[in-house]
Formats: structure tokens, C-alpha cells, sequence
């Protein structure tokens, strides 16, 4: 087993650079046989059990070695409603290939050395998907006059709506925004998530007979209430960690201080690089900072940089975080692409205040260094700001990606919903059933800010107890 | 690859046929500047939860930007939209006639309008202002309020819902910067008259309790002002650039009283005392050049 991983191929960094096609090329058939030939189908496979919606990895390796894509795809369907979503975006170096056999024990992320477990993922997804493979569904005859709703067509709505309809559960998806796919529209950027895979995910469920309602906002067009009262055996809510987190600084609302949130929903969403043949308009400076240093961070980051390209403004896109590289919730992929496209790195740095002109648009930021300190409750090092060392970075704008708080449009219209501390909704996490009954949640808005897949885990989670609750609801009505 | 593409188009024809489609349309000014235009709007969803105060963001189509406009009336199945042309996507939006659709409409938005029986309120509309404190106007007036209304408006042919307002209201002011009609002058001149002299006409109904005021952002802050002095409750509507409008991108975001509050999901309505107004009119300025741009483009 001496094999080299097969190296993965992408658009040159010089090239992508320059517009919003796709980064990652993904494996041809050779290059996927030559990697899933080096699984070593161990008996114990741990990889599964590193998946949180647990794939069976072995077996649809396996396959792809055996060149049966058809049956790997349904191998991975069984448990992944979106192969070629989470093929991408998965941090695979935290999950599957972190507890892949050639990663030691105790590394921070997968060993270069572990299975390339998502593009393997991927090459059958989008097999599947080019070759109209369709799952063999068996739907369960006595669901057939249930309806459901799930609230937010996100990761989580949309595998909780994937997996009840191929019970045979009529389902609608309300959706608070004109497109479906939550984040996965707004928030990802189509060079990570081509917008025709994501297209073809969702019109797959289109296909199982899953609705989409858009342009719905449960809480405001209409309320739980209503939606029991016409019927609806049971509701899911997958309503994401909507509200970006600001930093509390001075001059954070100056004009260019934007949420990573607004600045990657202006680019995605609304095709802001695309203006003025698109109308929503986004600011591109000469120096952009974006701060934080999770995915979010990367994606706008290298969106920013694109942009400056695109407008034939010099690259100076510069990612600004208080600790240091390791300690970066990104994935390495993510950082790795970042730094190749031309995103500067800059580490141990607090950003303090914001200053403006007389126009109120930013100029500088001013900055703390930092140190790192003891760990704190993340298991990261804590960035210590050292005491005397501001200075100030030019930068005309400024994209903050630290985080999400829970959105409160509906949980603020319904107090018998239950929500802790953070405004998350509390549930019962066997059954991910909200303090409602009939209303289960998962996603984001349980926990705050996760994965595509950790929400796709409790949707899958919420799915199976949802069928236990009707079937068992029905028993009741008979008795 | 794309099989579902012909049914996903049903589905979206099918849903423009009985949503999102113009039912009225009627232009409110003459030819003096930027055209007001009125729509209704049928969306019986939107219609039926409506409250004075409210929004929608809308999109007249897919390529649009998603804009927050005031629902002005509502009927069983209907809402009614009132807007100028300032700019391209409002534009757009009065280029669609009676029998259009809209690719995209979503409310109601935003808190309602805090409607109790205060005494004796004063309404404060300028401009397309006038538009968003009809329905507060309307909803204060049959809680029992004495209600006093001032309008203002640049010039004659640029004042609208004249009579509308009129019908709710106990007494009614108006005042054109150029004097074609009315007072010559702005509303704040008015509103400083009222709150010094108690009109007697008041009676029973006591001091005013409150001041209620849309209209462009110098406007709002003058009228905050004043009623600082006397120590007038002030409610303004505020007009920030939006997105998703449901708290998700942090676009309108507003100092109040020193804190950071998003306009879509903590108003649109705040304490007009406690407004950053130099803050809120620099931040609506963010896209001035790109404005302009798209405009020239489109012309």
C-alpha cells in the first residue's frame, strides 16, 4: 500500500482566479479507480463511523473498484441524498478521511496519505447524476395521504424533505427567499458549488414529488398554527443560523463594513458579479480584509479577489485572523486554494476599530497583535491581544465572517417554541422533537453553526423519528 | 441531465398565474419629476396578515434586486404598493402594467405599527412618505385618535393621496417647498407651530402624544428634532437598503440609541430621538455611483 493519493485535478490558480467557473475538476475514471484502489477495505472501517450520516464507505469504494458506479451511487444514495453536494463541501478532513486507517492517531486533520473520500464521493455522484440514475424508492403506501412541511430548503430542510418523500410522505418546502437551497445558494459560491449540481439535487426531490413553495416565511405569511390547521401531520424546521455576528468594534457600520453574510449574498445569490447585467450592485475596493477564519471567511475572500480580477483591480484581498493557521476552522483545501488564487494571510491580528473618511465609507482598520494563549473551551489556543501594539491596515472594504446567531423570525412569534441561551431551538436529541409537539428541527438553528453534512445528520435523524410520530399518531387515532 | 427543467417551469407558471400579479395600477403625479405610481397587488396570503406598518421586498424579475416597499392598503386577497421612480428597480417595477406578474414577493415584514388610542397624534408624510403613513393614519384614526396630518411635497403635481388622507384625518396640513400649493415651506414648520400653539380644536383629546413621520431621511431628522425640543414620542419609519429583508445580511443596519439594530427584522419603525442619522444617511449613499451607472445603461 505504498501508492500515492491521485492528486486531484483543478483550474490553474491564474485562470479561476479570474471568474466564478468551478476550482475543483475532480477525478476521471482512471484517477478514481487508481484511488479507491488503494483503500484497503479494512475490517473495521472507521471512516463510516467518522461520516455523520454514515455512508458506507467501504462498500461504495469497493464498488467503484469493481467499476459498478450504478451500485456505488445507490450505495451512497441509501444514506446521502447529495452526493455531489457533499462531495464538494464536506471537510472531509475532519470527518471520513480524519478517521481513515493511514491517518495517525492524534493528527489534527486526515493525513494527506488518507482515501480522497469525498472526490471518490463526488466522481460517483456525478455519475449518477450524467447518467439520470435514479434510486429505487419504496415508498411506504400507508404514508401516502401524510403531508409535512419543512421549513427552509437549506441542507437540512432539504435532506429532511429528500428522506421523508422517499417514504412515500407528501412534502412542501417553505421557503423564506425566491431560490431554494439556503446556504448552499447564498453562502457557498458557485467556483466551490456549480449552481447546475445544486439545480439537479433539488429537482431530484422535485422529482420524488417533494414542493417547493419560495418567497414563504413561516412566522410571518403564516404560522405554525395555520400550517397544522391545514393539515400538516408534522413540521420540520431547518431555519439556519440566519443573523451574521458583528464584532461589537467602533465603525463597524461604516459604508464597505459588510457581513459576510450580505457581501457573499450579494455575489451569489443576487449575481452581483454579474452587474450591472444583474442589478443588485456589490463594492469592490483596492484592499479587502475579510475577517475570520472559517469557510465562510475563504469563500469571500476568494470571491473578493475574483471580483478585484474581474474589474481589472490589482489582487489585494488580505484574510485577517486572530490565531494562526492551525487553529483555522476552515478546510485546509479551502486555505490551500485561497492561498494559491492570491489571498494573503495575515495571522494573529485583532482587528479594534474601524476608521472612515468624510463620506463615512472605511479607509483603515486598526489592529491589535495577538499571541496565543492558553486553550480555551474549543480546544484552540486563545489569541492573547498584546498590549501596546496597534496599528492600522488600509482597507476600503472590510467583509466580517465570524460567525451566525440563530434567526429569531419565527422563534420570536412562537413562545411555546422553546430556545436556549443562543436563541437555538431546544429539541430532544433522540428525536430532534422541539418543545412542540409534531415540530422537530435540526440544522443550524440546533446547535448553532455546523456542516452541510452535521445538518444533514439531524434532518436524517428528525426524518425517521417524524414517520415514528405519524405512524404512531395513526395508532392513536384508531385505538 | 436537466429532465425536471419543463415541469419545474409549470410549476413556476402556475404559481405566477394566481400570485404575484398586478391588478390596478394607477399613476399619482404629473409630470414634475420622478413618477409616483400605485399598484395592487394580488397575493391573498401577504393580504390577509398585513398590519399598518409593515413591508414586502419584491423582485419585477429574475436579473432585479429585491426592494422593501411599504404595504399601503390590503383588501381580502390584495395589497396595495405606492412608490416613486427613483431608480432602476423601481422603474422597472412601473414599467409593468395591469395583468403582469412579479418574480418575487414576500411580507409581511417588519413589525406593525403600535396602533392604541393615544389622545391626540400628528402624521408627518413627505414625498412617496405620504404613501406609508396612510395605513397608520388610517388604523390610529378608527383606535379613537384625534389625528392631525401634514404633508409635504416639493411641488403641487408631486403631492398625493390628498383625499385619502383627508378622509382619516381630523385635520390635515400641506406644504409644497416651492408654495404651488399649501404652505410654502416644509413640514417642519407646521409640526413646530402645531407643538408650540395646542390647535383648540384638540378638546378632550389633550396634548400630542405622539409624532409618527416617513418621508426622506433630512425630513425624518428634522421632524425628530423638533419634536426633541417638546418632548413629542416620535416614530419614524426607516427606508434602508435590503436584501432578504428577514435579518439575514445585516445590509440595514442602524445605530439606535448606540446600539446596532437591523431595520428588517428589529423595525422598519424606530425612536426617531434615538436614530443615527448621520450614520443611516451615509450608509443609504453606499451605491450612489453604481446607481447611476446602471441608469445611464438602461436609459
Amino acid at each position: 500500500m505504498a501508492k500515492e493519493p491521485v492528486k486531484v485535478k483543478e483550474l490553474a490558480a491564474g485562470i479561476r482566479a479570474k471568474d466564478f467557473s468551478e476550482v475543483v475538476l475532480g477525478y476521471s475514471e482512471p484517477e478514481a479507480l487508481q484511488e479507491a484502489g488503494r483503500c484497503t477495505q479494512c475490517k473495521n472501517p472507521a471512516c463510516i463511523s467518522g461520516c455523520p450520516v454514515g455512508i458506507d464507505i467501504k462498500k461504495f469504494i469497493k464498488q467503484v473498484t469493481e467499476k459498478d458506479y450504478k451500485a456505488a451511487y445507490f450505495t451512497i444514495r441509501e444514506k446521502n441524498d447529495f452526493p455531489s453536494i457533499c462531495g464538494r463541501v464536506c471537510p472531509a478532513e475532519y470527518q471520513c478521511r480524519k478517521a481513515c486507517i493511514f491517518t495517525k492517531k492524534n493528527e489534527l486533520f486526515a493525513s494527506e496519505k488518507a482515501i480522497n473520500i469525498h472526490f471518490l464521493e463526488r466522481f460517483v455522484g456525478d455519475h449518477g447524476m450524467n447518467n439520470s440514475l435514479e434510486t429505487p424508492v419504496k415508498k411506504d403506501g400507508s404514508l401516502s395521504k401524510i403531508k409535512v412541511a419543512v421549513v427552509g430548503s437549506g441542507p437540512a430542510g432539504l435532506c429532511c424533505a429528500g428522506e421523508l418523500a422517499r417514504q412515500g410522505v407528501k412534502v412542501v418546502i417553505f421557503e423564506g427567499l425566491h431560490k431554494s437551497g439556503g446556504v448552499l445558494r447564498y453562502g457557498i459560491p458557485p467556483f466551490r458549488l456549480p449552481r447546475n449540481i445544486l439545480d439537479f439535487e433539488i429537482d431530484y426531490l422535485k422529482k420524488l414529488g417533494v414542493e417547493i413553495v419560495p418567497n414563504f416565511i413561516i412566522g410571518k405569511t403564516k404560522t405554525l398554527d395555520e400550517l397544522f390547521s391545514e393539515g400538516y401531520a408534522a413540521i420540520f424546521l431547518g431555519l439556519g443560523a440566519g443573523v451574521p455576528g458583528f464584532m461589537g468594534i467602533k465603525g463597524e457600520n461604516l459604508c464597505n463594513v459588510y457581513s459576510a453574510n450580505e457581501f457573499l449574498t450579494r455575489v451569489n445569490l443576487m449575481s452581483a458579479y454579474k452587474f450591472p447585467e444583474f442589478h443588485t450592485p456589490v463594492n469592490i475596493g483596492k484592499g479587502m480584509i475579510v475577517i475570520g477564519g472559517g469557510n465562510t471567511a475563504m469563500d469571500a475572500a476568494r470571491a473578493a479577489l475574483r471580483l478585484q480580477n474581474m474589474n481589472k483591480l490589482p489582487a489585494n484581498t488580505s484574510i485577517v485572523y486572530r490565531r494562526t493557521e492551525i487553529e483555522m476552522p476552515a478546510r485546509r483545501l479551502e486555505i490551500a486554494h485561497a492561498k494559491e488564487e492570491g489571498v494573503k494571510f495575515q495571522f494573529l491580528i485583532q482587528p479594534v476599530e474601524f476608521i472612515g473618511d468624510e463620506n463615512g465609507f472605511v479607509k483603515k482598520m486598526k489592529c491589535l497583535k495577538c499571541e496565543l494563549g492558553e486553550p480555551d473551551s474549543s480546544g484552540r489556543r486563545r489569541p492573547v491581544p498584546i498590549k501596546g501594539s496597534e496599528f492600522e491596515m488600509d482597507c476600503d472594504v472590510a467583509v466580517i465572517a465570524v460567525g451566525l446567531e440563530a434567526n429569531q423570525v419565527l422563534t420570536s412569534v412562537t413562545p411555546q417554541l422553546k430556545t436556549d441561551k443562543y436563541k437555538d431551538v431546544i429539541v430532544d436529541p433522540e428525536t430532534m422533537e422541539t418543545s412542540i409537539k409534531g415540530v422537530f428541527a435540526g440544522g443550524d438553528i440546533v446547535g448553532g453553526e455546523g456542516t452541510v453534512i452535521e445538518a444533514m445528520g439531524m434532518a436524517k435523524k428528525a426524518s425517521r423519528a417524524i414517520i415514528e410520530y405519524i405512524k404512531r399518531r395513526g395508532n392513536v387515532q384508531k385505538n | 441531465m436537466f429532465a425536471g427543467k419543463t415541469r419545474k417551469s409549470l410549476q413556476v407558471l402556475v404559481f405566477f398565474v394566481y400570485n404575484m400579479k398586478i391588478t390596478r395600477k394607477d399613476i399619482l403625479t404629473k409630470e414634475a419629476g420622478p413618477r409616483i405610481t400605485r399598484i395592487e397587488i394580488l397575493s391573498p396570503d401577504i393580504a390577509r396578515k398585513a398590519r399598518p406598518g409593515q413591508f414586502i421586498a419584491l423582485m419585477v424579475n429574475e436579473k432585479g434586486e429585491r426592494i422593501p416597499l411599504t404595504i399601503v392598503d390590503a383588501t381580502q386577497t390584495t395589497i396595495t404598493l405606492i412608490f416613486q421612480e427613483a431608480g432602476l428597480s423601481t422603474r422597472l417595477l412601473g414599467k409593468l402594467n395591469v395583468g403582469d406578474s412579479l418574480y418575487s414577493l414576500v411580507g409581511p415584514l417588519g413589525h406593525a405599527t403600535e396602533i392604541k388610542n393615544y389622545g391626540s397624534v400628528i402624521l408627518v408624510g413627505g414625498g412617496v412618505g405620504i404613501a406609508e403613513i396612510y395605513p397608520v393614519a388610517k388604523a390610529l384614526k378608527k383606535a379613537g385618535n384625534h389625528v392631525t396630518t401634514i404633508l409635504g411635497a416639493r411641488t403641487k403635481e408631486l403631492l398625493i393621496l390628498e383625499k385619502k388622507l383627508a378622509s382619516v384625518s381630523d385635520e390635515l396640513h400641506i406644504t409644497t417647498d416651492d408654495g404651488s400649493y399649501g404652505k410654502k415651506g416644509f413640514v417642519t414648520d407646521v409640526l413646530k407651530e402645531l407643538l408650540t400653539h395646542t390647535p383648540k380644536t384638540l378638546g378632550t383629546y389633550g396634548p400630542t402624544a405622539l409624532v409618527y413621520a416617513v418621508g426622506p431621511i433630512p425630513m425624518m431628522k428634522r421632524v425628530a428634532m423638533v419634536t426633541k425640543d417638546s418632548n413629542v414620542k416620535t416614530i419614524v419609519s426607516l427606508n434602508a437598503i435590503m436584501i432578504d429583508a428577514t435579518g439575514m445580511c445585516g445590509c440595514c443596519r442602524v445605530s439606535v440609541d448606540g446600539k446596532v439594530k437591523f431595520s428588517c427584522i428589529d423595525g422598519p419603525e424606530f425612536d426617531g430621538h434615538l436614530v443615527d442619522w448621520t450614520e443611516l444617511e451615509k450608509r443609504t449613499k453606499v451605491y450612489t455611483q453604481q446607481e447611476k451607472h446602471i441608469c445611464n445603461l438602461s436609459k
